[in-house]
């Protein structure tokens, strides 16, 4: 049996931390000297990082509601959407026979801010945004990031970038509507289709602010890591999250630019008439007078972020899932080493297989080689991670709270989706399966479920961290095992419509004899997909109130995590530590390390004891 | 103890401001580097038109790197506390700057004449995007130095190490756009 010992953090830091002075200056409290520079315009790290979580539930909540309107189209073609027309307005088109159907333009409109709403909002923003915020210096032992006012204005550019695609969601003509890729020519000519119009020029002028919220906040992440490390935090005691933060922030750092130059080159083609994505058009019956374009160039461009871009997603919740399996299994993580480096295999490899999203747009077969290869090879620090996660699970004191719950989850989820990925990454086999189901139910679990399971872990672990109370078990246990179920039951049919070739973005499949029969499974997608939306709607109330009825953090450390965020004052202020820095002596993961529980960072290391990171 | 290995390897670090400016670098090149690999791309499909680019870009090239030794001068200065040096420095740098951003216009003046226009084959519009971007990032180098022109007239000349850094930040970037266009320059001229 391990012995328990208590510490007492503000004794420990008293003893050995490090003074910086920070309370001769008193700029600690400027910052926060009245109601809009605390909540509202604030520079404290930790306010930010609430901010970008609100902003995301908000689109989580639009960007999921939406798919569940495109998925009664696909469920139900049959039935009248009527009742959704006080919502959805002239986007229900009524019949003589009072059946009212979603207009098709609609429903691409809907799939294409689904998706963009989603990847950049929800999961870019919402969870690297949320979490980088919150942990880097907490975790670091730092009083805020590198420059406050930069992560300030990080947050603003996401709310502007926020505000200007919300307004596109009610123009008269709707919103973009070419795919949340974007690809030329239906992005590049205003008049290829409803959305292309204004509903594009807002889509772009939104993601370019988003680009720039995404390199202010990156740059100073990465930054903070390299430069505000508290005493003793070297690299290689830096906790996994902070690891997983810092590789995001690069690989953000290097790709949005690129896409941000794609961008340009869109703007210019619609605007001011280049013809770097255009070439040989008919339009309206008209040919087009612009020649020599190649809109496969626009794919390599977007999709030299894209690719990237599904690491910036994932590689942040591997990071959380990593610590709070850790943490909850009372075990110290398996393979630590490892694991940093397959965090760093994978952002170096993310950037060599962009092409492996065009292998169907008749690029060079013999290039195909080449990034399918890599796309393969980016399997094994993958699986390297999977597997010590499961051995970190191996013969721990599982504590099945929620957070812990949503890891395992998280690792089921993402074994699940990445094995189909195996699959997709041949060039030949998708030739079958390029936009097919197949793909839809691979990405969705992959990136979409799995990170936000990382997401919902991270939230329901750091939650006490955030609002000084817990969120409700019993709600967070049924929000997990209907999530569970549910993201099963939608996206692993999926497979199945896939194989048989059934197309991703269709809007019906009633004139396709070899689709039709899929009716029934398709009705069985939409009511699981409802159900899902309900349970996260039951996160959503679980969430709110808990900030202010949720059972009350009593002690500073409630997981007993060896952390430095867990050693702060509940509710800290700015500045984190009230006074010293805590100094660190050892790796963040000493649990039942010689006979003790577990040694938080802040223990000076005993005479003769070893460290615990080899 | 280990604790004492620990206080030494705790050095002061780089001004988390300057490694900051220095990561946006990487964010600057990654963006103009894959224009100019669009670039090639692009070129080696075909139907691409080559034209001399004006010598209006020599001149406003010898503007930018005359810019960057005054300016570095001014900040060499500022740091053994000249005064004079440190402010006529920096206002030739910002009548150089201004110079660089004028010549690249009257340079896309004159490539217009001679028929290279931004609508027509891609290889204009590429030479109109690259240079004009960069040109952006050039004028918001002037912004920075116009700020610094109105610390150096109207602050009290005491070079601080704050203020130092901080003059710092603006050289640099100063020095970056100017090695940027450099760059951009040789890559116009040898691919086209």
């Amino acid at each position: 049996m391990a012995e328990i010992t208590t510490y007492n953090p503000d004794v420990l830091i008293e003893e050995s931390g490090y003074d910086d002075h920070f309370h001769d200056h008193h700029h600690g409290d400027k910052y926060q000297s009245n109601f809009i520079n605390h909540y509202v315009f604030s520079m404290d790290h930790k306010i930010i990082a609430r901010q970008f979580l609100m902003t995301g539930i908000f689109w989580a909540i639009i960007g999921a509601g939406m798919s569940i309107i495109f998925r009664m189209q696909l469920g139900f073609p049959e039935e009248s959407l009527t009742w959704i027309k006080p919502l959805l307005g002239k986007w229900i088109v009524v019949n003589e026979a009072g059946m009212g159907s979603l207009a098709p333009e609609f429903y691409y409109a809907l799939v294409t801010m689904h998706g963009t709403i989603l990847v950049f909002f929800v999961l870019t923003a919402g969870l690297s945004g949320t979490f980088s915020n919150l942990l880097i210096p907490l975790q670091l032992g730092a009083r805020d990031m590198a420059s406050p006012f930069l992560n300030m204005l990080s947050y603003w550019f996401f709310f502007l970038a926020s505000v200007v695609m919300f307004y596109s969601l009610f123009l008269s003509t709707g919103p973009f509507s070419g795919g949340w890729t974007g690809y030329p020519p239906l992005s590049a000519l205003p008049q290829a289709s409803t959305g292309s119009g204004t509903g594009m020029t807002l889509w772009l002028v939104s993601l370019t602010l988003f680009v720039v919220s995404v390199l202010l906040g990156g740059i100073n992440y990465v930054t903070t890591v390299l430069n505000l490390r508290t005493k003793g935090m070297t690299l290689w005691r830096m906790p996994l999250t902070i690891w997983a933060f810092f590789v995001t922030a690069i690989l953000g750092i290097l790709s949005f630019p690129v896409l941000a130059s794609g961008f340009f080159m869109l703007i210019f083609d619609r605007g001011l008439g280049t013809s770097f994505f255009l070439s040989e058009i008919f339009i309206e019956g008209q040919a087009l007078d612009r020649v020599g374009g190649s809109p496969i160039l626009y794919q390599h461009l977007f999709w030299f972020l894209g690719h990237p871009e599904v690491y910036i997603i994932i590689l942040p919740a591997m990071g959380l899932v990593s610590e709070v399996l850790s943490v909850h299994a009372r075990k110290p993580i398996f393979g630590y080493k490892a694991m940093v480096l397959s965090i760093l295999a994978i952002g170096f490899l993310s950037f060599i297989v962009w092409a492996h999203h065009m292998f169907m747009s008749g690029v060079n077969p013999f290039i195909s080689n080449f990034f399918v290869i890599f796309t393969l090879i980016i399997a094994v620090p993958s699986a390297v991670k999977v597997f010590n996660w499961i051995t970190t699970l191996w013969g721990g004191n599982l504590r099945l709270v929620t957070p812990m719950l949503f890891a395992i989850g998280f690792v089921s989820m993402f074994i699940s989706g990445g094995l189909t990925g195996i699959f997709l990454g041949n060039s030949a086999i998708d030739i079958q399966m390029h936009d097919t189901y197949f793909v839809v139910a691979h990405f969705h679990i992959v990136m979409g479920i799995a990170a936000f399971f990382g997401m919902f872990s991270g939230v329901y672990h750091w939650f006490p961290k955030m609002f000084g109370r817990f969120m409700n078990e019993t709600m967070g246990k049924i929000h997990f095992w209907v999530t569970l179920v549910g993201a099963y039951a939608i996206f692993w049919p999926m497979h199945y419509l896939g194989m048989a070739g059934v197309p991703r973005r269709y809007y019906s499949f009633d004139t396709f004899d070899a689709f039709r029969h899929f009716g029934d499974m398709n009705q069985f997608i939409t009511i699981a997909a409802i159900i899902v939306f309900a349970a996260q709607l039951l996160f959503v109330i679980n969430f709110f109130y808990s900030i202010f009825k949720g059972k009350e953090q009593k002690v500073k450390n409630p997981w007993g995590a060896t952390t430095l965020e867990w050693t702060t004052p509940i509710n800290a202020g700015h500045g984190n530590w009230p006074g010293k820095l805590p100094v660190v002596h050892r790796w963040a993961y000493d649990y039942g390390k010689d006979g003790k529980e577990f040694i938080p960072q802040i223990v000076p290391m005993e005479e003769g004891e070893v460290a615990g990171d080899h | 103890m280990s604790t004492a290995i620990i206080e030494t390897s705790y050095k002061k670090r780089l001004n988390p401001k300057k490694f900051a400016l220095w990561v946006s670098f990487g964010s600057i090149i990654m963006m103009f580097g894959s224009l100019t690999s669009a670039y090639i791309v692009k070129q080696a499909s075909g139907n691409w038109l080559e034209f001399i680019m004006p010598n209006h870009f020599i001149i406003s090239t010898i503007s930018i790197i005359l810019s960057s030794v005054f300016l570095h001068l001014s900040f060499n200065a500022l740091r053994t506390h000249k005064k004079a040096m440190y402010q006529i420095g920096l206002v030739l740098a910002v009548i150089l700057g201004f110079s660089f951003v004028a010549f690249q216009y009257y340079g896309w003046s004159a490539l217009f004449s001679v028929g290279v226009d931004l609508k027509g084959n891609a290889s204009g519009s590429f030479f109109y995007l690259i240079t004009g971007l960069h040109a952006l990032h050039v004028l918001a180098g002037i912004a920075a130095l116009f700020v610094a022109v109105f610390h150096a007239f109207t602050l009290k000349f005491k070079p601080s190490t704050m203020r130092i850094n901080r003059y710092e930040l603006v050289v640099h970037y100063w020095h970056f756009v100017g090695i940027l266009w450099i760059y951009l320059l040789g890559f116009l001229i040898l691919c086209k």
